[in-house]
């Protein structure tokens, strides 16, 4: 008996701006669609929201029982160089793990979590599957209407599963129907009638067919289709070919997040799941060259399981963005630089030497005296003992602004610069960027979270750090 | 173990400064020579009279080449130092202590700093290999901390507050008016200074120190020789630098009203000079004026004023050159601009005219006493020097 593998946990981002599609159209005199997409920041990457998203995965599942990492996205941040690293740095994982990339599709979300669910098969405790998408889309296009960013990550394992992985099928077919090439920034489409009729809808029919047929069950048995196409129509197309109440289809987010490429499909079932029944069927299938479904049944479980923000609560918590920021942030609207020398570029042995400082926030308490201190110190900052440290988390400490600056002198793609001192609950000092924030609305006395972000990019290093946000 | 001083025992016999701005037709080389020439002018020594030379800049060159070089120094210790907005006095504490130790008879400190070159805007510091954690605030920024928490302490209303702001401003712009080497030398108007473009709320681009080029330059001998060159020399009191442990960054502790480097290094200078009561006994002083909220704590950190009432002596004009305690009667950084190794003696060289009644229309009535001081790096994690000096023996 093979060891059925399932979701243990999980956690979704939803990036904070919102960039309203009459926004676009008020500036480019395109017709305004309808709703609004959201828009990972400036300090943002597929990167960071995984990290994001996998932090709240790990809140109910220890990171050291994971022993595979697998990273999703259409849109890495590193092209040599794994990107997965930086999840497992961040989400303080042990480095006994399996790690990887996958991308070239916007089907690598579903394939990494067939992947997870592969390694819990082949005997790993847990799997962790990160998925983080970044879409970019050229101006005036409709992908940038679409298209939107976002993450979501799962932990899989053998027991204390809150939804089993039942059945799983795939597809593969070579088809024109996205393509980027090497060093192109925006990705092309096909005539959408063609992908439509040809590639997503048979595809899609097929592929659910054979999930079902694996499971012995029929349509009519799923509590819920999650389906993850380009096309809206495709979900109309299915529910009529295999007689699936409409009803039962999943929102795609299409009018709040926009379809966040490979993090979609995941994202779509992390909204699902609160809500869903022991015994549930709940089928995900997303499309691209091909296409993966793949069947869960909710376990007793669930009911005991609350995610740490939810779908809904992240999109909620929003903030709009202008189109010209958004263009700036993409760097699509080049600027002139500042009268300031361009940041250096962050040196490879004092990184690793404060992997666990730079990368999980951990900085250190004195042993002596118990006054915690960020970063890391030699001396205690209080009773100046020497070497009774003893390392200390702060990421997942909330924190009240005790003094604040707004830096509009400061070169940023944001401008102005929020820099906050933080005293955090429990101890601690700190002074670093605040983001996702209104400038004119920063007080003493305000509550903030940590967030993992991308301070800059500078001779291809990105400098991946922590600062402060209105908690969400 | 004790900061022991050396008061009464140095004097400086002569100085020299160059006029502060965008010297855009003069290079590192010019302002050194014009500086050091005008100081042994001053003291009537010649090149080969001086022993040895402290040379401070933070980054218009290294070594003391950068000074032996264009002044042709025939073979003698030439010692580049670097103590960030401090360095120009870092500069004059190590000449100071030098001849006091006998090691030397005559010894010449000398600042400098170019930095209108660099074509940036605002200090370039070129920092060490590092993770990419320290983040990037700027200077301003920085400082700008200070008056929220100010204001917050006390109760002062953000607009009066921003007021007291803008008259530290307005005076210092008032004292540089009468002053030929300013790099600005006009009076501004309270709406001018107080509408002035946004850098970091509250301060406008009015609140921030200039950026220009600047050199200055003291030399010193032992006080029992002082006569042989000089008949008016100015005689050290005090000399006093901390480095600080920088816990404010880390520390929940510091509340961002006051630099507690500056407390501690105004104690041991006061110590050393026999103050005892410096709103009283303080003549004037030239203070590090970076950035107006600056000015407006170390008011308090100085003990001119009472903690939580500097904003009101500032607005009851105590601190004008006309006041009880006049402060940057030269005009101050707000003035000159701010060529890093070169402010420190650059405050010095107000001294030196005030004392010896040299300072024409900003002339403060008969001073006794003055106070200099520099400050380099940020609210809570800081480098500060002060000096008392005098007239007088005793």
């Amino acid at each position: 008996m093979p060891v059925m593998a399932g979701i243990v946990s999980y956690g979704s981002y939803v990036p904070y701006r919102r960039l309203k599609r009459s926004a676009i159209a008020a500036v480019l005199g395109t017709p305004a669609g309808k709703g609004e997409r959201a828009i990972a920041s400036f300090d943002e990457d597929s990167v960071s929201m995984a990290v994001e998203a996998v932090r709240d995965a790990l809140k109910a599942a220890p990171p050291g029982n994971v022993q595979a990492l697998i990273f999703a996205t259409t849109t890495p941040p590193y092209a040599e160089k794994l990107n997965a690293a930086v999840i497992g740095a961040a989400a303080l994982l042990p480095a006994e793990i399996r790690a990887s990339d996958m991308t070239g599709s916007v089907r690598a979300g579903l394939s990494a979590l067939l992947q997870g669910a592969d390694a819990i098969g082949g005997g790993a405790k847990r799997a962790l599957v990160a998925i983080g998408d970044c879409r970019l889309a050229a101006p005036e296009g409709k992908a940038e209407q679409t298209t939107g960013d976002g993450a979501v990550a799962f932990v899989l394992g053998a027991e204390g599963v809150i939804a089993e992985i039942e059945a799983s099928a795939s597809l593969t077919r070579e088809f024109l129907d996205s393509w980027r090439a090497q060093g192109e920034r925006f990705s092309h489409s096909w005539e959408e009638r063609f992908t439509l009729t040809q590639a997503h809808s048979p595809l899609l029919g097929a592929v659910i067919k054979n999930v079902l047929a694996k499971a012995k069950i029929a349509p009519g048995d799923l509590s819920k289709v999650i389906l993850d196409a380009p096309n809206v129509r495709a979900a109309d197309e299915i529910a009529r070919a295999l007689k699936i109440d409409p009803a039962k289809f999943s929102d795609s987010f299409a009018l709040t997040v926009g379809q966040t490429g490979a993090a979609h499909a995941g994202l779509m079932l992390a909204a699902a799941l609160p809500s869903a029944k022991p015994g549930d069927r709940i089928l995900v299938a997303t499309v691209a060259d091909g296409a993966d479904a793949i069947l869960l049944r909710v376990t007793p479980a669930n009911a005991g399981f609350k995610p740490v923000h939810s779908v809904g609560r992240m999109i909620e918590s929003k903030g709009d963005v202008s189109y010209a920021s958004y263009l700036k942030w993409r760097e699509i609207l080049p600027t002139e630089p500042p009268r300031r020398p361009d940041p250096d570029r962050p040196a490879g042995p004092p990184m690793m030497r404060s992997e666990k400082w730079k990368f999980g926030f951990i900085g250190s308490r004195c042993t002596n005296c118990g006054t915690p201190q960020l970063p890391p110190q030699l001396v205690c900052v209080k009773c100046h003992q020497r070497g009774k440290m003893e390392p200390y988390g702060f990421a997942d400490r909330t924190a009240k602004i005790a003094t604040y600056a707004i830096d509009r002198l400061a070169y940023s793609l944001n401008p102005p610069t929020v820099n906050v001192v933080l005293d955090f609950a429990g101890g601690g000092r700190f002074l670093c960027e605040m983001t996702d924030c209104e400038p004119d609305k920063v007080a003493i006395g305000d509550e903030v979270e940590m967030t993992f972000r991308r301070l800059f990019t500078a001779a291809g290093v990105n400098n991946y750090f922590w600062k402060a946000r209105p908690k969400r | 173990m004790a900061s022991r001083g050396i008061k009464d025992r140095v004097a400086i016999i002569g100085m020299g400064c160059t006029k502060f701005g965008e010297h855009w037709d003069k290079g590192t080389e010019d302002l050194l020579v014009d500086a050091a020439y005008q100081a042994y002018e001053s003291a009537g020594v010649e090149p080969k009279d001086v022993d040895a030379y402290w040379l401070g800049t933070m980054g218009s060159g290294i070594s003391g080449l950068t000074l032996s070089e264009p002044l042709k120094i025939q073979y003698k210790p030439v010692t580049r130092v670097e103590n960030m907005c401090a360095t120009g006095s870092e500069a004059l504490r190590q000449a100071c202590y030098a001849v006091a130790s006998g090691a030397f008879d005559v010894a010449m400190a000398i600042g400098v700093e170019k930095l209108k070159d660099s074509g940036y805007s605002g200090l370039v510091i070129n920092n060490p290999p590092n993770d990419g954690t320290q983040g990037s605030m700027t200077a301003p920024a920085s400082f700008s901390l200070l008056a929220p928490a100010y204001f917050k302490k006390y109760g002062l209303d953000p607009d009066k507050g921003k007021d007291v702001l803008t008259r530290i401003a307005w005076k210092n712009h008032k004292n540089g008016a009468k002053n030929p080497k300013a790099q600005f030398q006009k009076e501004v108007s309270l709406e001018a200074i107080k509408n002035s473009p946004k850098i970091a709320d509250p301060l406008g681009i009015m609140d921030c120190s200039g950026v220009s080029d600047g050199s200055a330059a003291a030399i010193v001998v032992r006080a029992e020789d002082a006569h042989k060159y000089c008949k008016n020399p100015i005689y050290i009191k005090a000399l006093s630098f901390i480095a600080g442990p920088a816990e404010g960054p880390l520390s929940p502790e510091y509340d961002f009203t006051t630099f507690t480097e500056v407390v501690a290094s105004a104690k041991d200078a006061y110590a050393q000079a026999g103050i005892t009561n410096p709103r009283e006994q303080i003549s004037m002083a030239e203070v590090h004026d970076c950035f107006t909220p600056t000015e407006l704590v170390l008011y308090e950190d100085f003990g001119f004023s009472p903690r939580g009432t500097a904003w009101q002596d500032v607005l009851d004009g105590f601190f004008d050159l006309e006041g009880k305690l006049p402060v940057n009667p030269d005009g101050g950084l707000k003035s000159f601009g701010h060529p890093i190794g070169a402010s420190g003696l650059r405050m010095m060289y107000e001294m030196w005219l005030q004392l010896r009644g040299e300072a024409g229309p900003r002339q403060i009535k008969n001073p006794k006493v003055g106070l200099t001081h520099n400050l380099g790096g940020a609210p809570g994690r800081c480098v500060s020097f002060v000096s008392v000096v005098g007239s007088q023996v005793g």
